[in-house]
């Protein structure tokens, strides 16, 4: 059935009430050498299971991430999401319910996000954290918005080892809101370098750990100097697991922390959706973007849980919110709360830990590949290998024999140079033959 | 003391204006939760939000009844932001500006007016 919503005569009137004669003469002022004549080349409809036949053929073209020993991260990882995830946020109590403004029908998804909302605070080792953002690259931008708002200063200064696709999210931001960004060269062990370009204008400095090349740095020292010079320290963190052995941001002095929170509870996805996890000190709360849900006590003087602070946002503060995100990744951050419930504290540390250990097996295995140097000085699960001559080329070589075997970092940024240089990341799902698999067919494609 | 039709008043001492919200304002907003009130030094032109007020129920902007530069925030409403409806035309003033000039003062109303423009509310 063909849905169409209104008759000719419908059509008619409205036309008539804007007067003109038809909706062709709605586009007037498209230029007729900007317009297409005749019908687009498209096949015919199809039934279902022709359809079905047809994306399976297509389907068919993709190596699939499961289907192959597998080593890309550069920004979303590949961990286990157990089946438990997938069927508890499918219960119609959580997938139906939307946007929770109404605390008296919406206590379950309200306490859910303040559940999120404690663990992410843990885990960052923050005091406040928010009820998610889009993601970790917007999570980064609506940090250096607020990091100006916060001490109304107009500079933000990037590390070389933030995901050049943070930065671009960032600077996109930042330059419709007169923010200056300064974004360092490319650096594989290089945070601390922001110290030296903090001036009295700076907003904040932005440092990843573990960064994009995988360097893990205590910036214990960077937040000294931030905040000696009246700036804010932004710690970004694109891979959520690490947390689970690293020292927090918020234990070596982070002021904000935007992270990515993909590789817990939510697969790959093609790239999206992700949820973005957005801590920050108690201090700084009202100037923090996004949702936020506290705990109160209903008129009988039992807990419940509502949206609080919500002047904050738009609909109540309008243009001059603290941000225009109005909603947040409800379903991700639920499936992130349910997969960090399962795994507990011992849980977490546990996959991080086989993470690590699989990852310093994947570089001893490489290390022995002739002509392969390891280039990551300290590491979490993912480092950087330079590889003689073009890296898209070796990574084309490798997943021609079978093996996805990382991120070309050119191909993050083009113009960064590093063209040799490829992101190799491990997690608990990369088998011990995994690793001899990638070991040999890099042999061979160097060889 | 001056009063605006946005239900701010001004108290002029030499050039220096102190600013605060009506006891009519305060009541209508209810409980007053946070404050936000400028920095010494801020320029501030007449008509420009000059501080935010925020209740339970909804966040507004105080606006400068004057041109000038700001002298001193209310720093004490940061942790008592509850002095708002406890004493809104005496200690639960916002800022005090510098004047540029102080005939926009003497252009506002004086309370009988601003009684009667409230009697027509």
């Amino acid at each position: 059935m063909r849905y169409l919503p209104l008759s000719p005569q419908d059509r008619a009137e409205m036309l008539g009430v804007i007067g003109v004669n038809s909706i062709d003469d709605l586009f007037v002022d498209v230029p007729q050498s900007a317009r297409r004549t005749g019908l687009v080349d498209l096949p015919l409809h199809m039934g279902e299971l022709e359809v079905e036949r047809a994306l399976t053929r297509l389907a068919a073209k993709n190596t699939a991430a499961s289907s192959v020993p597998f080593f890309c991260g550069a920004g979303a990882y590949k961990h286990h999401v157990p089946a438990s995830v997938d069927h508890l946020i499918q219960r119609s109590e959580f997938l139906t319910s939307y946007t929770p403004y109404q605390p008296e029908i919406a206590q379950g998804t309200l306490q859910v996000l303040f559940e999120f909302q404690t663990q992410v605070a843990n885990l960052t080792g923050m005091e406040v954290a928010n009820a998610s953002m889009y993601d970790g690259s917007t999570a980064t931008a609506e940090a250096v918005l607020m990091a100006h708002r916060v001490t109304k200063r107009g500079k933000a200064v990037f590390s070389g080892g933030v995901h050049p696709h943070y930065l671009h999210a960032a600077e996109t931001l930042a330059h419709a809101t007169q923010i200056e960004t300064v974004a360092l060269e490319p650096a594989i062990d290089g945070e601390a370098k922001v110290i030296d370009a903090i001036d009295a204008n700076t907003a904040c400095v932005v440092v990843q750990t573990p960064n994009v090349f995988g360097t893990a740095t205590d910036v214990t020292k960077i937040a000294e100097a931030a905040h000696a010079a009246g700036a804010l320290l932004i710690v970004v963190v694109t891979e959520a697991v690490s947390l689970g052995l690293l020292k927090s941001p918020g234990a070596m002095g982070a002021d904000i922390v935007a992270a990515e929170g993909q590789s817990i509870g939510v697969g790959l996805n093609f790239g999206g959706p992700y949820v973005g996890l957005f801590a920050v000190r108690e201090k700084l709360t009202r100037q923090m973007p996004g949702r936020l849900c506290g705990e109160t006590v209903d008129a009988d003087g039992k807990r419940g849980y509502v949206l609080t602070l919500s002047t904050r946002e738009q609909h109540i503060r309008r243009d001059k919110a603290t941000s225009n995100i109005c909603t947040n990744s409800g379903l991700c951050a639920l499936a992130w709360t349910i997969h960090m419930s399962l795994m507990g504290e011992k849980g977490l540390r546990g996959v991080a830990e086989i993470s690590h250990a699989q990852a310093l097996k994947l570089r001893d295995a490489l290390k022995s590949v002739p002509g392969v140097e390891i280039l990551t000085p300290r590491f979490f699960n993912e480092f950087a290998i330079r590889t003689p001559g073009s890296a898209t080329a070796v990574v084309e070589a490798l997943a021609k024999k079978g093996v996805l075997g990382g991120v070309p970092y050119a191909r993050l940024h083009p113009e960064g140079g590093f063209e040799d240089v490829i992101l190799v990341a491990a997690t608990e799902t990369v088998t011990d033959a995994d690793i001899k698999a990638y070991q040999t067919a890099l042999s061979e494609v160097l060889a | 003391m001056r009063f605006t039709k946005d239900h701010e008043w001004v108290s002029l001492d030499g050039d220096v204006a102190t600013i605060g919200i009506t006891r009519y304002a305060a009541e209508q907003l209810g409980d007053v939760v946070f404050v936000e009130t400028p920095e010494a030094g801020k320029a501030v032109n007449k008509g420009d939000g000059c501080a935010v007020v925020e209740s339970v129920k909804a966040a507004s902007d105080v606006y400068s009844p004057v041109s000038g530069e700001v002298v001193e925030g209310n720093a004490a409403l940061g942790s008592a932001p509850e002095t708002v409806n406890a004493d809104p035309e005496g200690a639960g003033w916002f800022c005090k500006i510098k004047v540029a000039n102080a005939a926009d003062v003497d252009a506002l109303m004086d309370r009988a007016a601003y009684d009667a423009f409230l009697a027509t509310l």
